[in-house]
Protein backbone atom coordinates (compact mmCIF):
# COMPACT_ATOMS: atom_id res chain seq x y z
CA UNK A 1 0.00 0.00 0.00
CA UNK A 2 0.87 3.61 -0.89
CA UNK A 3 2.73 5.69 2.08
CA UNK A 4 1.76 8.95 2.61
CA UNK A 5 2.37 12.05 5.17
CA UNK A 6 0.57 15.15 5.71
CA UNK A 7 1.52 18.30 7.40
CA UNK A 8 -1.10 20.46 9.30
CA UNK A 9 -0.91 24.20 8.87
CA UNK A 10 -1.70 24.11 12.72
CA UNK A 11 -2.57 27.70 13.35
CA UNK A 12 -4.63 27.47 10.73
CA UNK A 13 -6.61 25.06 12.30
CA UNK A 14 -10.55 25.64 13.84
CA UNK A 15 -10.81 22.41 15.43
CA UNK A 16 -13.90 21.66 13.40
CA UNK A 17 -12.66 18.14 13.05
CA UNK A 18 -13.88 17.21 9.62
CA UNK A 19 -10.78 15.37 8.94
CA UNK A 20 -11.38 13.40 11.75
CA UNK A 21 -14.60 12.09 10.03
CA UNK A 22 -13.01 11.78 6.64
CA UNK A 23 -9.76 9.85 7.72
CA UNK A 24 -10.64 6.12 6.28
CA UNK A 25 -8.10 4.50 8.78
CA UNK A 26 -9.23 7.14 11.81
CA UNK A 27 -5.34 8.16 12.23
CA UNK A 28 -6.38 12.00 12.99
CA UNK A 29 -7.76 13.54 16.26
CA UNK A 30 -8.31 16.84 17.58
CA UNK A 31 -5.38 17.21 20.20
CA UNK A 32 -7.03 18.08 23.57
CA UNK A 33 -3.68 18.77 25.49
CA UNK A 34 -2.53 21.84 22.82
CA UNK A 35 -4.61 24.63 22.02
CA UNK A 36 -3.29 26.78 18.68
CA UNK A 37 -3.17 30.72 17.94
CA UNK A 38 -6.59 30.61 17.46
CA UNK A 39 -7.53 28.78 20.40
CA UNK A 40 -8.78 25.89 19.10
CA UNK A 41 -7.69 21.83 20.06
CA UNK A 42 -5.84 21.50 16.39
CA UNK A 43 -6.03 18.51 14.23
CA UNK A 44 -3.14 15.97 14.50
CA UNK A 45 -2.32 12.77 13.33
CA UNK A 46 -1.99 9.64 15.60
CA UNK A 47 0.37 7.28 13.72
CA UNK A 48 2.07 8.53 10.23
CA UNK A 49 3.25 5.49 9.55
CA UNK A 50 -0.29 3.99 8.85
CA UNK A 51 -0.99 6.89 6.42
CA UNK A 52 -1.32 6.15 2.63
CA UNK A 53 -1.81 9.58 1.65
CA UNK A 54 -5.20 9.22 -0.16
CA UNK A 55 -5.97 13.16 0.59
CA UNK A 56 -9.54 12.74 1.93
CA UNK A 57 -8.54 14.85 5.14
CA UNK A 58 -7.26 17.32 3.05
CA UNK A 59 -10.29 17.41 0.21
CA UNK A 60 -12.65 18.17 2.96
CA UNK A 61 -10.46 20.20 5.39
CA UNK A 62 -12.86 24.10 4.91
CA UNK A 63 -9.36 25.92 5.82
CA UNK A 64 -7.23 24.29 3.66
CA UNK A 65 -4.86 22.89 6.78
CA UNK A 66 -3.29 20.17 5.40
CA UNK A 67 -0.66 19.81 2.59
CA UNK A 68 -0.48 15.87 1.44
CA UNK A 69 2.72 14.33 0.27
CA UNK A 70 3.08 10.20 -1.28
CA UNK A 71 6.28 8.61 -0.61
CA UNK A 72 7.38 6.49 -4.08
CA UNK A 73 8.88 3.20 -3.04
CA UNK B 1 7.90 12.51 -1.93
CA UNK B 2 5.45 13.70 -4.11
CA UNK B 3 2.76 16.37 -3.54
CA UNK B 4 -0.50 15.33 -3.60
CA UNK B 5 -2.48 17.79 -2.07
CA UNK B 6 -1.42 21.24 -1.76
CA UNK B 7 -3.33 24.87 -1.22
CA UNK B 8 -4.54 26.21 -4.91
CA UNK B 9 -2.49 29.27 -6.56
CA UNK B 10 -6.63 30.37 -6.93
CA UNK B 11 -6.60 31.36 -3.18
CA UNK B 12 -4.42 33.80 -1.69
CA UNK B 13 -3.19 33.85 2.06
CA UNK B 14 -5.65 35.63 3.71
CA UNK B 15 -7.66 33.34 6.51
CA UNK B 16 -11.06 32.38 5.70
CA UNK B 17 -13.12 34.30 8.49
CA UNK B 18 -15.66 31.66 8.05
CA UNK B 19 -17.33 29.30 11.79
CA UNK B 20 -15.38 26.23 12.23
CA UNK B 21 -16.54 23.87 9.64
CA UNK B 22 -18.62 26.05 7.58
CA UNK B 23 -18.25 24.34 4.12
CA UNK B 24 -17.92 27.62 2.15
CA UNK B 25 -14.26 27.21 2.86
CA UNK B 26 -14.23 23.84 0.77
CA UNK B 27 -16.99 25.36 -2.27
CA UNK B 28 -13.72 28.47 -2.42
CA UNK B 29 -11.53 26.10 -2.90
CA UNK B 30 -12.40 23.71 -5.22
CA UNK B 31 -13.70 26.72 -7.19
CA UNK B 32 -10.34 28.01 -7.62
CA UNK B 33 -8.97 25.01 -7.67
CA UNK B 34 -11.02 24.11 -11.21
CA UNK B 35 -10.13 27.75 -12.43
CA UNK B 36 -6.07 26.81 -11.92
CA UNK B 37 -6.78 23.88 -13.55
CA UNK B 38 -8.22 25.20 -16.45
CA UNK B 39 -4.88 27.88 -16.66
CA UNK B 40 -7.30 30.56 -16.53
CA UNK B 41 -6.64 32.58 -13.24
CA UNK B 42 -5.33 35.53 -15.07
CA UNK B 43 -8.91 35.37 -17.03
CA UNK B 44 -11.30 35.45 -14.27
CA UNK B 45 -13.21 37.65 -12.94
CA UNK B 46 -15.74 36.33 -9.90
CA UNK B 47 -18.86 38.51 -8.19
CA UNK B 48 -18.90 38.12 -4.50
CA UNK B 49 -22.36 38.60 -3.13
CA UNK B 50 -23.28 40.00 -0.31
CA UNK B 51 -24.01 37.02 2.68
CA UNK B 52 -21.42 35.24 4.29
CA UNK B 53 -19.27 35.43 1.49
CA UNK B 54 -19.35 38.84 1.38
CA UNK B 55 -15.70 38.84 1.29
CA UNK B 56 -15.07 36.38 -1.54
CA UNK B 57 -12.93 38.77 -3.16
CA UNK B 58 -10.38 38.71 -0.32
CA UNK B 59 -9.35 35.21 -0.73
CA UNK B 60 -10.46 34.70 -4.30
CA UNK B 61 -6.83 35.13 -6.19
CA UNK B 62 -7.95 36.19 -9.18
CA UNK B 63 -10.16 40.08 -10.29
CA UNK B 64 -12.62 40.37 -8.32
CA UNK B 65 -15.78 42.72 -7.40
CA UNK B 66 -18.21 43.31 -4.96
CA UNK B 67 -22.12 43.17 -6.28
CA UNK B 68 -24.87 44.74 -4.44
CA UNK B 69 -26.80 42.03 -2.88
CA UNK B 70 -28.40 39.78 -5.23
CA UNK B 71 -27.20 42.07 -8.26
CA UNK B 72 -24.09 39.18 -9.04
CA UNK B 73 -26.06 38.57 -11.92
CA UNK B 74 -26.41 41.55 -13.34
CA UNK B 75 -22.65 42.61 -12.51
CA UNK B 76 -21.25 39.56 -14.08
CA UNK B 77 -23.39 40.50 -17.18
CA UNK B 78 -21.51 43.80 -17.62
CA UNK B 79 -18.00 42.77 -17.37
CA UNK B 80 -18.87 40.02 -19.47
CA UNK B 81 -20.16 41.68 -22.43
CA UNK B 82 -17.11 44.20 -21.96
CA UNK B 83 -14.65 41.39 -21.64
CA UNK B 84 -15.64 38.13 -23.71
CA UNK B 85 -12.50 36.64 -23.57
CA UNK B 86 -12.92 36.56 -19.49
CA UNK B 87 -14.15 33.61 -17.32
CA UNK B 88 -17.00 35.37 -15.53
CA UNK B 89 -18.20 33.85 -12.30
CA UNK B 90 -20.78 34.82 -9.55
CA UNK B 91 -20.56 33.51 -6.65
CA UNK B 92 -23.67 33.61 -4.49
CA UNK B 93 -26.29 32.06 -1.16
CA UNK B 94 -29.03 31.23 -0.68
CA UNK B 95 -30.47 34.69 0.35
CA UNK B 96 -28.23 36.58 -2.76
CA UNK B 97 -29.30 34.19 -5.49
CA UNK B 98 -33.13 32.59 -4.29
CA UNK B 99 -34.24 35.46 -2.15
CA UNK B 100 -33.43 39.46 -3.09
CA UNK B 101 -31.79 38.36 -6.36
CA UNK B 102 -34.02 35.63 -7.62
CA UNK B 103 -35.23 38.21 -11.01
CA UNK B 104 -31.65 39.13 -11.36
CA UNK B 105 -30.86 34.84 -11.81
CA UNK B 106 -33.93 34.43 -13.78
CA UNK B 107 -33.50 36.93 -16.36
CA UNK B 108 -29.78 36.63 -16.66
CA UNK B 109 -30.23 33.00 -17.56
CA UNK B 110 -33.16 33.74 -19.68
CA UNK B 111 -30.65 36.45 -21.73
CA UNK B 112 -28.07 33.21 -21.72
CA UNK B 113 -25.49 35.24 -19.89
CA UNK B 114 -22.60 33.52 -20.88
CA UNK B 115 -21.29 33.58 -17.15
CA UNK B 116 -21.55 30.94 -14.06
CA UNK B 117 -23.19 31.23 -10.98
CA UNK B 118 -21.96 29.16 -8.11
CA UNK B 119 -24.77 28.73 -6.03
CA UNK B 120 -24.19 28.17 -2.27
CA UNK B 121 -27.67 26.50 -0.83
CA UNK B 122 -27.54 25.96 2.95
CA UNK B 123 -30.94 26.32 3.68
CA UNK B 124 -30.63 29.16 5.92
CA UNK B 125 -30.12 32.87 6.14
CA UNK B 126 -26.38 32.58 7.52
CA UNK B 127 -24.80 36.32 7.98
CA UNK B 128 -27.76 37.53 9.62
CA UNK B 129 -28.41 35.48 12.08
CA UNK B 130 -30.17 32.07 11.13
CA UNK B 131 -33.49 33.18 9.70
CA UNK B 132 -35.65 31.28 7.77
CA UNK B 133 -34.67 31.36 4.23
CA UNK B 134 -36.87 31.02 0.64
CA UNK B 135 -34.78 27.31 1.10
CA UNK B 136 -35.52 26.08 4.66
CA UNK B 137 -36.80 22.48 4.57
CA UNK B 138 -40.71 22.13 5.97
CA UNK B 139 -39.83 22.04 9.62
CA UNK B 140 -37.03 23.00 9.85
CA UNK B 141 -36.24 25.59 12.95
CA UNK B 142 -35.30 29.38 12.57
CA UNK B 143 -35.26 32.35 14.08
CA UNK B 144 -38.22 33.53 11.99
CA UNK B 145 -39.63 30.28 12.23
CA UNK B 146 -39.35 28.62 16.02
CA UNK B 147 -41.83 26.19 15.58
CA UNK B 148 -40.06 25.24 12.30
CA UNK B 149 -41.44 26.07 8.66
CA UNK B 150 -44.27 25.78 7.83
CA UNK B 151 -45.93 24.66 4.61
CA UNK B 152 -49.46 26.25 4.69
CA UNK B 153 -47.81 29.41 5.98
CA UNK B 154 -44.48 29.83 4.06
CA UNK B 155 -44.92 27.19 1.33
CA UNK B 156 -42.43 24.77 -0.32
CA UNK B 157 -38.58 25.11 -0.39
CA UNK B 158 -37.27 27.02 -3.57
CA UNK B 159 -35.75 24.79 -6.26
CA UNK B 160 -33.09 26.74 -7.97
CA UNK B 161 -31.83 24.17 -10.07
CA UNK B 162 -35.44 22.91 -11.28
CA UNK B 163 -36.40 26.21 -12.66
CA UNK B 164 -33.42 27.72 -14.44
CA UNK B 165 -33.50 24.46 -16.16
CA UNK B 166 -36.62 24.80 -17.55
CA UNK B 167 -35.47 28.30 -19.16
CA UNK B 168 -33.94 28.14 -22.69
CA UNK B 169 -31.09 30.24 -22.28
CA UNK B 170 -29.12 28.03 -19.59
CA UNK B 171 -26.63 25.19 -21.12
CA UNK B 172 -25.48 24.01 -17.75
CA UNK B 173 -27.32 23.56 -14.48
CA UNK B 174 -26.23 20.33 -11.76
CA UNK B 175 -26.94 20.44 -8.27
CA UNK B 176 -23.98 19.37 -6.00
CA UNK B 177 -22.94 18.73 -2.23
CA UNK B 178 -19.72 18.65 -0.06
CA UNK B 179 -20.66 16.42 2.42
CA UNK B 180 -18.23 13.76 1.76
CA UNK B 181 -14.71 14.03 0.11
CA UNK B 182 -16.37 11.91 -2.83
CA UNK B 183 -18.82 14.52 -3.21
CA UNK B 184 -16.48 17.25 -3.03
CA UNK B 185 -14.46 15.74 -5.92
CA UNK B 186 -18.02 15.75 -8.05
CA UNK B 187 -18.68 18.92 -6.73
CA UNK B 188 -15.49 20.73 -8.86
CA UNK B 189 -15.90 18.31 -11.77
CA UNK B 190 -19.21 20.16 -11.95
CA UNK B 191 -17.90 23.39 -11.69
CA UNK B 192 -15.00 22.97 -14.21
CA UNK B 193 -17.19 20.98 -16.29
CA UNK B 194 -19.56 24.62 -15.78
CA UNK B 195 -16.82 26.69 -16.62
CA UNK B 196 -15.51 24.94 -19.85
CA UNK B 197 -19.20 25.32 -20.89
CA UNK B 198 -19.09 28.76 -20.44
CA UNK B 199 -15.65 28.93 -22.19
CA UNK B 200 -17.58 26.97 -25.44
CA UNK B 201 -20.18 30.32 -25.00
CA UNK B 202 -23.34 27.65 -24.92
CA UNK B 203 -24.94 29.73 -22.43
CA UNK B 204 -25.25 30.54 -19.36
CA UNK B 205 -24.25 27.95 -16.43
CA UNK B 206 -25.01 27.43 -12.92
CA UNK B 207 -23.95 24.70 -10.15
CA UNK B 208 -25.99 24.89 -6.75
CA UNK B 209 -23.86 23.23 -3.86
CA UNK B 210 -25.92 21.82 -1.08
CA UNK B 211 -23.90 23.16 1.85
CA UNK B 212 -23.54 23.38 5.66
CA UNK B 213 -24.51 26.15 8.69
CA UNK B 214 -23.23 24.43 11.59
CA UNK B 215 -23.55 27.51 13.67
CA UNK B 216 -27.12 28.26 12.95
CA UNK B 217 -28.38 24.78 12.27
CA UNK B 218 -27.39 24.82 15.75
CA UNK B 219 -25.32 21.70 15.91
CA UNK B 220 -21.37 20.21 15.18
CA UNK B 221 -19.88 20.33 11.84
CA UNK B 222 -19.51 16.31 11.39
CA UNK B 223 -23.75 16.34 12.54
CA UNK B 224 -24.33 19.23 10.13
CA UNK B 225 -23.07 17.09 7.26
CA UNK B 226 -25.54 13.99 8.74
CA UNK B 227 -28.42 16.62 8.26
CA UNK B 228 -27.19 17.73 5.14
CA UNK B 229 -27.41 14.29 3.64
CA UNK B 230 -30.17 12.76 5.64
CA UNK B 231 -32.62 15.75 5.57
CA UNK B 232 -31.73 18.36 2.58
CA UNK B 233 -30.96 15.25 -0.37
CA UNK B 234 -33.83 13.94 -0.41
CA UNK B 235 -35.51 16.99 -0.93
CA UNK B 236 -32.72 18.93 -3.20
CA UNK B 237 -31.92 15.75 -5.38
CA UNK B 238 -28.62 16.04 -6.83
CA UNK B 239 -27.79 15.69 -10.50
CA UNK B 240 -27.73 17.26 -13.86
CA UNK B 241 -30.92 19.15 -14.46
CA UNK B 242 -29.36 20.57 -17.50
CA UNK B 243 -26.48 19.72 -20.03
CA UNK B 244 -26.03 20.28 -23.63
CA UNK B 245 -28.02 17.35 -24.69
CA UNK B 246 -31.03 19.78 -23.42
CA UNK B 247 -31.70 16.64 -21.61
CA UNK B 248 -33.61 16.80 -18.10
CA UNK B 249 -31.94 14.30 -15.98
CA UNK B 250 -33.53 14.47 -12.52
CA UNK B 251 -30.95 12.39 -9.43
Amino acid sequence: MAKGKVVFDENQCKGCGLCVTACPFKLIEMDEKRINSKGYHPAHVTDLEKCTGCANCAIICPDVVITVYRIDK
Amino acid sequence: MNIVFEKTKGLTDKTFHYCPGCTHGIIHRITMEAIEELGLLGKAVGIAPVGCAVFAYEYFNCDSYEAAHGRAPAVATGIKRVHPDCLVFTYQGDGDLAAIGTGEIVQAAHRGEKITAIFVNNAIYGMTGGQMAPTTLIGQKATTAPYGRDENHAGKPIMMSEMIATIPGAAYIERVAVNTPANIRKAKKAIKKAFEIQREGKGFTMVEVLSTCPTNWGMTPEDALKWLEENMMPYYKLGIYKSSEGSVING
